[in-house]
């Protein structure tokens, strides 16, 4: 029979909240450096790098990050290694948030103009001088906002993680749908708890392309 | 420990593969057509002056954009069934599709209607065209011009995330997967062949959609620049 | 005296354009050249050939003992030796005037912070800047911004500076300040290879000019060659420059 919905059930929510956090930190953190070296490769000076890099790029944007998930999951299993949810879904988020990140990075290094690069190279600067001591801090800024806007993607993304039975914030309201047969009210808090870390990621992001446009004349 | 792939399993299973991919394509195309329509009303009320239709258009943007589509579909399905609404699973995947895609079609298309040049309203304007008339012509049409990649890139992610839709037991394509996954337990060979059909889709789609546009766009066709 | 500059017969092509048909040219130590010519004569491709910022098809360019044609060339070795100034002065926008200069010395010879910053005042006051070190280029005027860029590949040390039409994005009450500097750097004995529009500063501080024509040297004499040109073209370009 259904349960009534109580505190608990909230505490539990909370408890799957902190994972969903800890997850994306994870996520992103990770998917953050290694989307730096593909956008590294994105701009490299050889056109097979850049172009390999393309095409594995464009084939993780090209399947669902569930089918990803699945194919980490089972993928791992099969050489034996028994992995846990947490590290499944966090592999997964890896590679689909350094595939999607390093499209964006690569957007704001070439929107830098190329002319700070001559500049720089006529300084008889190496190429990995002038990435880092002129190209990156200018491209940092234009990166800023849009990168701010995909943390809102990660968290929400993370929620599939559910699927393979990590219990974050889906996968507990989940569970306690299913005893207590509420869907609205499990599912309305658990969207509500989502939307409170999202928004104000998303708010920030909108402050910070507003800032970007100001600056610039 | 060596793993042999075995792909042979999976051959019995293609056409039901097909069918799953044919299911995906089909509740793609039902949200896109909905979803652009639905969502260039709500993006048309947010510009309103009528403060309170604006909030509230504001407020369904910003709610579908800051939650999980998955959170989204449950509240929508088992929702709906508590309320004593049972819908077959595919109609309530594609309800709470239109709902998701709807607003960040919204959102775009806004973006795309303050683009309009403050000149061209004035100009429209003296010319004697009505409100409806000026809207048509000189700003949605234009508009939907200006936004159609970014407009067609999120209709793509959403293709992608109708997979999503397996977890109330849709029948498409990472539904049916999860089918032969279990009844063959070659689970990452199916995985692998469900992420290339799923890249085919991707594919196919990008080409369907750079093919409208050439259609739809004249000016763009002819001129190769973007407005 | 040798050549510090020496061009030889060098053709280049962007696809199926050509745009120098076989220049040759010579520049001794301590000269000052002036290059003029109409836009597309090919002059600003010629100067950004010798710092290999564009690769020729055909012919010999050395600059101070530097193989440039060389496709093996050590681009960072030449550019050590070759300052360049550009017409849209390129400064670092997130860095200020004195980080502008110092960034090269610190990170490329690896000076010390302390002399690198001794380096930098230096600069900055030869082109009449020191108290704008703490400055960001976007606090600048455009000429003073262009004194800047001078300042930061004087710094550098080079023994050749190119200067690509540096005065043609300012505004003419501002151009005065920047050819000023540079005739400075003329007297104090640099050498230079300056494309310009300026045809009182090309009369004045050059010691040769060069009129470049359909990506060809067409022309080259001293300061009094505008006033009684040789040929036909140089005769139109200057009756319709002045």
């Amino acid at each position: 029979m259904a349960q009534p919905f109580t505190l608990a059930h909230i505490g539990y929510m909370l408890d799957g909240l902190l994972w969903t956090v800890i997850l994306s930190a994870l996520a992103f953190a990770l998917g953050g450096v290694a989307a730096f070296g593909v956008m590294l490769l994105r701009i490299s000076r050889f056109r097979a790098v850049r172009l390999g890099a393309f095409v594995v790029v464009q084939i993780i944007q090209g399947i669902p990050l569930l089918v990803i998930l699945f194919a980490v999951y089972f993928g791992l299993g099969i050489f034996g290694i028994q992995v846990p949810p947490l590290a499944a879904a966090g592999i997964a988020m890896m590679i689909y948030s350094a595939a999607f990140l390093a499209e964006i990075w690569r957007g704001c290094v070439e929107a830098v103009p190329r002319t700070q690069f001559e500049a720089a190279e006529c300084l008889a600067l190496t190429r990995w001088e002038a990435l880092t001591k002129v190209i990156l801090p200018q491209a940092l800024r234009l990166a800023t906002p849009p990168t701010v806007g995909f943390m809102v993607q990660v968290v929400k993304s993370t929620s599939l993680a559910s699927v393979v039975g990590f219990v974050e914030l889906t996968r507990a309201a989940q569970i306690i749908n299913n005893s207590t047969f509420q869907p609205f009210l499990v599912f309305g808090i658990a969207g509500a708890l989502y939307f409170a870390v999202c928004w104000p990621l998303s708010a920030w992001s909108r402050v910070l392309e507003r800032k970007l446009h100001v600056g610039r004349h | 420990m060596k793993y042999k792939f075995d792909f042979g399993a999976l051959v019995e299973y293609w056409p039901q593969l097909l069918d799953g991919a044919l299911v995906t394509l089909e509740m793609t195309a039902i949200s896109t057509v909905s979803g652009l329509a639905f969502g260039t009303l709500v993006a048309i009320g947010r510009r309103s002056h009528n403060r309170a239709l604006s909030r509230l258009c504001g407020a369904y943007v910003e709610t579908v954009r800051n939650t999980p589509f998955l959170i989204q579909l449950f509240f929508i399905y088992f929702g709906l069934a508590s309320a004593g609404l049972r819908l077959p699973v595919f109609v309530a995947a594609v309800i709470a599709m239109v709902f998701n895609v709807a607003a960040y079609t919204a959102e775009i298309v806004r973006a795309g209607m303050d683009a309009t040049p403050r000149g061209q309203l004035e100009a429209a304007d003296s010319l004697g065209m009505s409100t409806p008339q000026i809207y048509w012509h000189i700003v949605l049409r234009p508009a939907l011009e200006r936004v159609y990649p970014a407009l067609t890139a999120q209709y793509i992610l959403m293709m992608l995330a109708t997979s999503v839709t397996s977890q109330i037991s849709v029948e498409e394509l990472t539904g049916i997967a999860n089918n032969v996954q279990s009844n063959t337990f070659r689970s990452f060979e199916t995985f692998i062949v469900v992420a290339v059909i799923y890249l085919v889709l991707t594919l196919i789609l990008k080409l369907a959609f750079w093919l409208l546009g050439l259609a739809l766009f004249t000016r763009r066709r002819r001129l190769g620049t973007s407005l | 005296m040798s050549a510090v500059i020496e061009l030889k017969d060098v053709h280049k092509s962007f696809g199926l354009v050509e745009v120098l048909k076989g220049v040759s040219l010579s520049v001794a130590r301590g000269e000052a050249i002036a290059v003029i010519g109409r836009s597309g004569s090919g002059k600003s491709t010629a100067l950004r050939c010798v710092n290999r910022l564009e690769t020729i098809q055909s012919g010999e360019i050395t600059v101070c003992g530097h193989p440039v044609h060389d496709p093996r060339l050590d681009v960072r070795k030449l550019r050590l030796d070759v300052g360049i100034v550009f017409q849209s002065y390129n400064l670092f926008p997130h860095l200020t005037v004195e980080e502008n200069i110092m960034l090269a010395p610190v990170t490329v010879k690896k000076l010390r912070k302390a002399q690198a910053r001794d380096l930098t005042a230096e600069a900055l006051a030869r082109v009449g800047l020191a108290e704008k070190a703490q400055a960001y280029p976007e606090q600048l005027s455009g000429g003073q911004q262009q004194r800047v860029a001078i300042a930061r590949s004087l710094a550098m040390q080079p023994q050749v500076m190119l200067f690509d039409e540096v005065t043609s994005a300012l505004d003419p009450e501002l151009t005065g300040e920047v050819l000023r500097v540079m005739e400075d750097l003329a007297k104090g004995g640099m050498t230079m290879l300056v494309v310009t529009h300026e045809m009182g500063f090309a009369r004045r501080v050059a010691d040769r000019i060069v009129y470049m024509h359909q990506g060809r040297v067409w022309e080259v004499g001293d300061g009094t060659m505008l006033a009684n040109p040789q040929t036909p073209e140089l005769r139109a370009f200057m009756s319709h420059d002045l």
